[in-house]
């Protein structure tokens, strides 16, 4: 692929900006020399059409969810409404100032305010912060407030954070930044928690248990309610990764499972698009007892004005530089008011039947490791297709038949797995296809499995060399050799 | 056999060749492989004191990371440098070239709950 | 619903495939008890067209910004887009797009992010780059920790002078990591006071421009640090003029990347800037695409090094990072593609011309002078005769808008107004402040 940097650099075309208007005094005169740039950053001055055929270029080698079918597990690919992206284009939303006075910017408070509302309400809790910037930054500042919770109570003893051996890996993370240690506990042959194993980890230096509901084999933990009265019962809290929202939308609440702790993100459930790795929006929404801890400022209404309230003691401070991603938000909230309560429930509804219809449809050519009713997805093992074939062959071949490869190699405790989560958007036609795609794969696999071990064939690029990028990493323009 | 019988193994995956007090410790041809193409390895600094079981170095391929644990107490007196170009040596050579570090030993009679060659390929067999 | 392909024929034709006979039943799973405790949100569903009125009107209450003339600052400043920047972002196949895990179908986003930390790197003259952190402030916290994790020691000294948003992050992250973090007071030239720096650091961390617009000078503060390493938060727009802090020594470089072509959009989402030296490549936090091959030879990209980053090294990752702000990355990258190198030049230029302009007219005027003597780029304290509030105040009623000064007050510098001033402001708008400001 081309970058701008394989473009000669002419001199510069201008043409933005206006030449200037007051008086010039010089640069020498203003910033000392020792102060001054004395070489010119090499970035290419190119003309318009230049710029434009560049990028709209490499924008036709990308796959977008208005491409195709995306069925990455735990992403919920879902499709992006259009008028959120207008929407979150209004000049006085786009210009606001995040340091305006509030007199000025009611209009953005309220919409937080409004958002944060609705996000209650759809967690079952008691109040939300909107400052995560990402569903991983959700995690983190939860861990913060279940470290400050345990502050308070002088319980600083309680370090560990207990996981499924099927959590996401943000969460591990999450809780060793935060200054805890993670305990996994292994599922069990249902995939779901044992109680008895839950039973044994359980003391009083556990701080919390962090789920994700359903979890990441698509499956609900039936016995959620015993779950979370056993964490309690043990002095801990509940965290619940919101990444699977997607399941119950409509129809069940996180707050009523005996979560503590719910964040969201909104580039999942809520539809605000991925951006190709971001920005996303991760809330977190608290029970009573953890409400004094959430970061500031908190977004308060007063009769009829909003304003940023700073007074809060017990507060964990600031995660995020502002209130959060305003901008993701917004389209967040105008899907909320684009569905309404019977919307909602149309999500899950619709999630959860294409996911089974596929999981039906597929196991009888794919092992199945936990054969039972999913969720909003579900997990095949690639293993044993043929020889020598992988999970990323079937994927990779996957992109041949035009389709976007399912989340690979996740959730660790399936072998060869590929996480399979179609959403509510697609309909049965294109599932029909993707059927038939996987099952000519998996015929492939046993009567011709090069064609699998060499694909993809016909995407912009073949197979890359992974190998070579991390053994040697060339991770700037390598402009001395050109 | 694929692993050399003149060396001991651990169900960690490590293949020690102990010689009087100084222990050379590499992962074995079944770790290289599960790991795939090594592209980065971190080796400890010479000097260091290990106890049994501690973290003594680390292997990575692209998709994983393979912790190496010091499969006796003693110190680090010499690690292959030549690792840090071309990690690589480890798929190829792994029982060779592809040796991580040379430790002198405190106590050899940890060396005692090792397998011998047969014995770690039956544990493959089994795992 | 508009977003739901199925029809209702479909849904029962898959019901009969699976075997079951309604859709409740996809949901036994889920205990009776919880369903029963499920409350609405007393939402109705709405038409687009109704949604965008509400979202329209709720725009206009955000009264400040169409017709006010804003010198407001403070990391986030008003700088004009080019056309070009939303019209690449609005193309589906980017903003639609997910992380590019599956390369082959992602080489459009791939080779932006290389473009990306390639132009950052070019702009700090730094070694590498990551694809962007969420914003400034978790950035440096993440290099802080970052630091320590090098370092290895529990404290970190942080100019006093940083913006109050990044230390207040920064201060959280630092009390969760059980890191202990040291104020460096300014001189009264409002530069960072190094003469006495604390010893076992793992990190210092200084601004520039700091918050109060003053360029600090950097010569010779590495060489002081033992080992701690050197984190400096920048403005990527002042580095078109500004010395990189590579070339004084830093180890880590930080920035807001909002001024690259990304609206304030009351505060997020923004760009968090990151780049280090290859050193501690491995301790990097955050996305990284390398340069490869295909199986044909044909140059492609790819994220690489993945091993840092928690979905391999989980609960030993570098850090626990996933997404990150990468439509914002692209924005910041098709705007600098749109500058080049000589419009960024011309673009810095104007910026400082035209706050100088502005700082001398203002400092002419009796009892006005400049809080600190000391070499800035487009932003600048004053120090005002008369209540700072009751300036502020007349100037908003006649749409002007500046930064409160409390903001400056709570950083030890009452009695003083802050200006930004960025290519947008003309010569009139200038003068008009300075006519308000002489009559006030």
């Amino acid at each position: 692929m081309n970058t701008i940097f394989d473009h000669k650099l002419a001199k510069g075309v201008g043409g933005l900006l206006p030449a200037l208007d007051v008086p010039e005094q010089g640069i020498e005169k203003l910033i000392p020399s020792s102060l001054r740039r004395t070489h010119a950053p090499r970035i290419p001055n190119l003309s318009e059409p230049e710029l434009v055929r560049h990028y709209t270029q490499l924008s036709k080698v990308n796959y977008g969810i208005d491409d195709g079918f995306y069925p990455l597990g735990s992403c919920t690919m879902k499709y992006n409404p259009k008028i959120n992206e207008d929407l979150a284009r209004l000049p006085g939303f786009a210009n606001a100032h995040p340091l305006a006075d509030e007199d000025l910017i009611q209009g953005s408070l309220k919409l937080l305010y409004e958002a944060s509302r609705y996000l209650c309400g759809i967690a079952g809790l008691a109040e939300v912060t909107l400052q995560p910037a990402a569903g991983a930054h959700g995690e983190l500042c939860g861990m913060f407030l279940v470290k400050r919770y345990f502050e308070e109570r002088g319980e600083e003893k309680r370090k560990r954070i207990l996981l499924p051996d099927s959590a996401h890996g943000t969460n591990p993370s999450s809780a060793t930044t935060a200054g805890f240690s993670a305990t996994e506990i292994p599922s069990g042959k249902d995939g779901m928690i044992n109680l008895a194993t839950l039973e044994e980890a359980l003391d009083d230096t556990v701080a919390a248990i962090m789920l994700t509901v359903p979890n990441t084999l698509g499956i609900f933990e039936e016995r959620i309610l015993e779950v979370t009265e056993m964490v309690h019962a043990a002095g801990g809290l509940c965290y619940f990764d919101g990444a699977n929202l997607n399941a119950f939308l409509g129809r069940a609440r996180p707050g009523d499972m005996g979560a503590d702790i719910f964040h969201f993100n909104l580039h999942k459930t809520l539809s605000t698009p991925h951006g190709g790795g971001g920005p996303g929006s991760g809330p977190v929404a608290v029970a009573q007892s953890l409400v004094d801890f959430l970061p500031v400022p908190r977004i308060v209404k007063d009769e009829n004005r909003y304003r940023l309230d700073w007074n809060s003691p017990h507060s964990i401070g600031c995660i995020h530089s502002f209130y959060g991603n305003f901008g993701v938000i917004l389209k967040a909230y105008a899907y909320l008011l684009l569905l309404g309560d019977t919307g909602l429930r149309e999500v899950s509804e619709n999630a959860v039947l294409n996911a089974n219809y596929l999981q039906e449809s597929l196991k009888q050519t794919y092992p199945l490791p936990y054969e039972r009713l999913c969720k909003h997805e579900f997990v095949l093992s690639g293993k044993g297709l043929g020889e020598g074939i992988s999970a990323l062959d079937i994927a990779k071949r996957l992109i041949d038949y035009g389709f976007h490869p399912p989340t690979i190699y996740f959730p660790l405790i399936v072998p060869e797995a590929l996480m399979i989560e179609p959403t509510e958007c697609e309909g049965k036609e294109t599932l029909d296809r993707f059927i038939e795609a996987m099952e000519r794969i998996a015929a492939e696999a046993k009567e011709n499995p090069r064609l699998l071990h060499e694909a993809p064939q016909y995407a912009p690029v073949r197979r890359l060399d992974q190998t070579r990028a991390a053994r040697q990493p060339i991770l700037t323009y390598p402009f001395d050799e050109r | 056999m694929t692993h050399p019988t003149q060396f001991r193994y651990t169900k960690e995956h490590e293949w020690v060749d102990l010689e009087g007090n100084h222990a050379k410790v590499g992962i074995t041809e079944h770790a290289q492989g599960e790991l795939g193409d090594i592209v980065f390895v971190e080796l400890p600094t010479v000097g260091t004191a290990v106890k049994k079981g501690e973290n003594l170095a680390t292997v990575e391929s692209i998709k994983a990371v393979g912790d190496v644990y010091a499969p006796m107490s003693g110190t680090v007196v010499e690690v292959n440098t030549q690792l840090e170009s071309s990690p690589e040596t480890i798929n190829q050579d792994p029982h060779g070239a592809g040796w991580l570090v040379i430790l002198e030993v405190s106590d050899p009679s940890e060396a005692d709950s090792f397998l011998d060659a047969p014995s770690y390929e039956q544990y493959l067999t089994e795992g | 619903m508009r977003y739901i392909a199925n029809t209702g024929a479909d849904r029962r034709a898959m019901l009969t495939a699976i075997g079951l006979s309604s859709l409740e039943e996809l949901f036994h799973d889920i205990p009776q008890e919880v369903k029963d405790r499920f409350q609405p949100l007393e939402l109705p569903t709405r038409s687009e067209m109704e949604v965008a009125r509400v979202l329209k009107e709720l725009s206009t209450l955000n009264s400040c910004q169409q017709s006010s003339i804003s010198f407001l600052g403070g990391g986030v400043y008003d700088h004009y887009i080019p056309s070009v920047v939303s019209h690449i972002t609005s193309r589906s196949e980017f903003y639609t797009a997910y992380t590019p895990y599956q390369p082959e179908l992602s080489q459009g986003t791939l080779t932006t992010m290389f473009e990306f930390q390639t132009l950052i790197c070019e702009l700090t003259g730094m070694e590498v780059a990551n694809a962007s952190i969420y914003d400034g402030a978790s950035a440096l916290a993440e290099g802080v920790l970052m630091a320590k994790r090098i370092v290895g020691k529990g404290r970190v000294a942080a100019a006093q002078s940083l913006f109050p948003h990044y230390r207040r992050v920064l201060d959280t992250y630092c009390w969760a990591a059980g890191i202990k973090v040291i104020e460096i007071p300014y001189t009264n030239a409002g530069a960072c006071d190094l003469t006495a720096l604390p010893q076992d650091l793992s990190s210092l961390v200084v601004q520039i421009p700091n918050a109060f617009g003053v360029i600090e000078e950097l010569k010779g503060v590495k060489e002081r640090l033992a080992d701690a390493l050197l984190i400096v938060v920048t403005n990527p727009i002042s580095l078109g003029i500004l010395a990189p802090p590579g070339q004084f020594g830093a180890d880590i470089v930080i920035g807001e990347g909002q001024p690259l072509g990304i609206p304030a959009s009351f505060g997020g989402p923004f760009l968090g800037l990151f780049a280090t030296r290859e050193r501690y490549l491995r301790q990097m936090p955050g996305r990284l695409t390398a340069q490869t091959v295909d199986t044909e030879g044909k140059i492609g990209y790819t994220m690489a090094i993945q091993t840092r980053e928690q979905h391999i090294r989980r609960e030993r990752a570098t850090s626990n990072i996933c997404t990150n702000s990468q439509l914002c990355a692209l924005a910041a990258t098709v705007y600098l593609a749109s500058l080049g190198a000589d419009g960024l030049h011309e673009l810095a230029t104007l910026n400082l011309e035209k706050a100088h302009y502005l700082a001398q007219r203002i400092t002419a005027l009796p009892g006005y002078r400049l809080a600190f003597e000391a070499p800035f780029f487009n932003e600048f304290a004053v120090r005002v005769p008369t209540d700072p509030q009751a300036i502020r105040a007349r100037l908003k009623e006649e749409r002007i808008l500046l930064d409160d000064p409390r903001f400056l007050s709570a950083l030890g510098a009452p009695n003083t107004l802050r200006f930004a001033v960025t290519e947008k402001r003309t010569k009139d708008e200038l003068d008009r402040l300075v006519e308000l400001l002489e009559v006030i």
